[in-house]
């Protein structure tokens, strides 16, 4: 609530949400979230929870939870109705927000108790707030996410006031946004990146522009009519934002009001982000690597070495452009094997960070950090001399073939850099020979054609043999969710009949 | 004398100012308008007196505050008429450097 406190103070006149003509301004957010927080204090529970789309719902519930000491927990409500009853019942009891379109979710569970969206912004309507009483040691938490494992249930990320208001301090001045400025977010509010975006952009006093459902030729509409100055978009979305463009031909209006776009989540295929580069000349790019239990942001590949990789011959140089850039000046950043050594610079391993900023915990389960407070990614990576960082994907991923590790992401790195391909995941299946099998799942451009042997020959060519795939399977499209991510484990069993059942 | 952390937050017994600590360790002398400050809380407020003349410059909002080494940084998150100090020696207005935001 201290980054929204000093934003209703310092300008408060200025617009938070929506249009520029007639949107929330801080003040008016600032007091809906005290009158939410009346609400969610007198409903007795211990969270506050949401299960909607974006919308000005979205900060008011996130601060009205802030100013009520009770931490905030955007739910996907893209999960089937089971899976997202269970999540609720484990934050039970709790005040949970519900998408006016869809009442009858979440009803009849113990202790759930449903306010619709509608509901809320009638209630913070014109209400005044109460007083200031928010806890000022940082310590409650602010926000719990689930987040996705590869086993067992999803773990709550915890991320505490201190956490969150680190990150938001470290990176961002106050007020240094200029009033004509504005951000657009399209990602879901389930997704840390949305969560940060909102907490920098009332910090900065940049307006918030909201597109609860992502569609392509949307953004662009949006972008254009809300003259938005910044975007955060996951590496689908873009590989989509750029069709729309490409189709407008090269005398089409463009983005020139796009000053800058950033971009994280997972990895960006290069055939995009070059084409982006080419597409908007006059956007800064920025590649921004974190996890949800780091509060997003470790590390950043800005906009001067976007282009400057783009246009260099040095292969070092251009490699960068795959990279996630380097460790913010707050965050420390190492490499580690198996064992928790440190490795040489430029061998691949573990990727560790520490910093004020990431939090490691989990709500009922053990923290994922070392002794002196590292906390281990699980995602693979190295660092090169320049002190760049690479992230070449969760290691949970590498596919063990004949004893060699072999990470997915350069054989569809180099799929996907084939003409006809427009999209490509590698997954290992089981092996009784080698352990694991490769196997290329590719997307083909509507009307382009290619034969398994030529993308196994573009593979053999590019990489060591041993990665080359032993099969190719072509595909209509890959299973992602909202927030970009390849759904590897829906791939794995969706295809687990073209290995051949073997375990171990 | 209070233990500086980052995160910690103080409120000055002399007029409005407030920090959050940005930088900082140990137990620093951390003053303002001459004063010692308080450790924050809801409903601390200063107890009335005035900022001791050579402390009276004020603070401005979102403003951040070094000492030369700049190994103590503290943030202004309400502004005030007194001036932030580690003892007698008053803090300055730190660099402005680009920050890398990502959002």
């Amino acid at each position: 609530m201290m980054l929204l406190e000093m934003a209703a103070d310092g300008f408060g006149d200025r617009v938070a949400l929506g249009p520029a003509d007639g949107g929330l301004t801080y003040r008016d957010l600032y007091n809906s979230a005290g009158a939410a927080s009346v609400r969610f204090r007198s409903d007795g529970g211990s969270h506050v929870a949401m299960a909607d789309l974006s919308s000005a719902a979205l900060p008011i519930s996130l601060f009205g939870a802030a100013w009520a000491d009770l931490p905030f927990v955007p739910l996907n409500y893209r999960l089937p109705d089971g899976e997202l009853a269970s999540l609720a019942s484990r934050i039970s009891p709790a005040t949970v927000v519900t998408d006016p379109d869809s009442p009858d979710r979440l009803t009849g569970i113990d202790g759930i108790g449903l306010l619709s969206r509608h509901g809320l912004m009638g209630l913070v309507d014109g209400a005044e707030p109460p007083e200031p009483e928010w806890d000022m040691t940082g310590e409650g938490t602010a926000i719990e996410l689930f987040t996705s494992g590869t086993t067992g249930e999803p773990k709550a990320a915890v991320l505490r006031h201190r956490h969150l208001v680190s990150y938001v301090l470290g990176s961002v001045e106050f007020m240094g946004a200029h009033e004509d400025e504005a951000a657009l977010v399209s990602v879901p509010p389930y997704h840390v990146a949305g969560i940060a975006a909102i907490l920098s952009n009332v910090y900065a006093g940049r307006r918030v522009v909201q597109l609860p459902t992502f569609a392509a030729d949307d953004w662009v509409a949006l972008v254009r009519a809300e003259s938005v100055t910044s975007a955060m978009v996951v590496p689908t979305m873009l590989t989509r934002i750029v069709e729309v463009l490409n189709a407008e031909g090269p005398d089409g209006p463009g983005l020139p009001t796009l000053r800058s776009l950033s971009y994280g989540g997972g990895r960006m295929p290069s055939p995009t982000i070059q084409r982006a580069l080419e597409l908007l000349p006059t956007t800064a790019f920025v590649n921004a690597y974190g996890l949800t239990e780091t509060s997003s942001t470790v590390a950043l590949l800005g906009p001067d070495e976007h282009r400057e990789a783009m246009a260099s011959a040095d292969p070092a140089i251009r490699a960068r452009l795959g990279s996630a850039g380097r460790p913010l000046p707050t965050i420390e950043v190492t490499i580690r094997d198996d064992l928790g050594d440190e490795v040489a610079v430029g061998q691949p391993g573990e990727i560790w960070v520490r910093g004020e900023q990431v939090s490691g915990e989990y709500r009922g389960s053990a923290p994922r950090l070392t002794a002196d407070g590292w906390f281990p990614t699980h995602d693979g990576g190295w660092m090169d001399a320049d002190g760049y960082l690479h992230v070449t994907g969760r290691i949970d991923d590498v596919i063990v073939k004949g004893g060699q590790n072999v990470s997915p992401g350069g054989i569809e790195e180099v799929l996907v850099s084939h003409p006809a391909v427009a999209d490509a995941a590698a997954i290992g299946l089981p092996d009784r020979q080698w352990g694991e099998r490769i196997i290329a799942v590719v997307v083909l451009h509507p009307a382009a054609s290619a034969t398994p042997d030529e993308l196994r020959d573009a593979v053999r060519d590019r990489l060591r043999s041993n990665r080359t795939p032993d099969h190719v399977e072509f595909v209509a499209s890959l299973p992602y969710n909202d927030t970009g991510k390849l759904l590897r484990r829906v791939l794995r069993s969706d295809l687990a009949h073209l290995g051949d059942g073997s375990t171990g | 004398m209070p233990a500086l952390k980052p995160g910690s937050r103080f409120t000055s017994s002399v007029c409005t100012t407030q920090v959050i600590v940005v930088k900082g360790a140990g137990e620093v002398d951390l003053t303002c308008g001459g004063a010692p400050m308080l450790a924050a809380a809801a409903g601390t407020a200063a107890d009335g007196g005035q900022p001791a003349d050579g402390a009276s410059g004020g603070t401005l909002m979102g403003k951040r505050y070094v000492d030369p080494d700049e190994t103590v940084e503290v943030l202004c998150t309400k502004p005030g008429d007194g001036s932030l100090g580690i003892g007698d020696a008053l803090l300055d207005l730190k660099d402005a450097k680009p920050l890398p935001a990502s959002d």
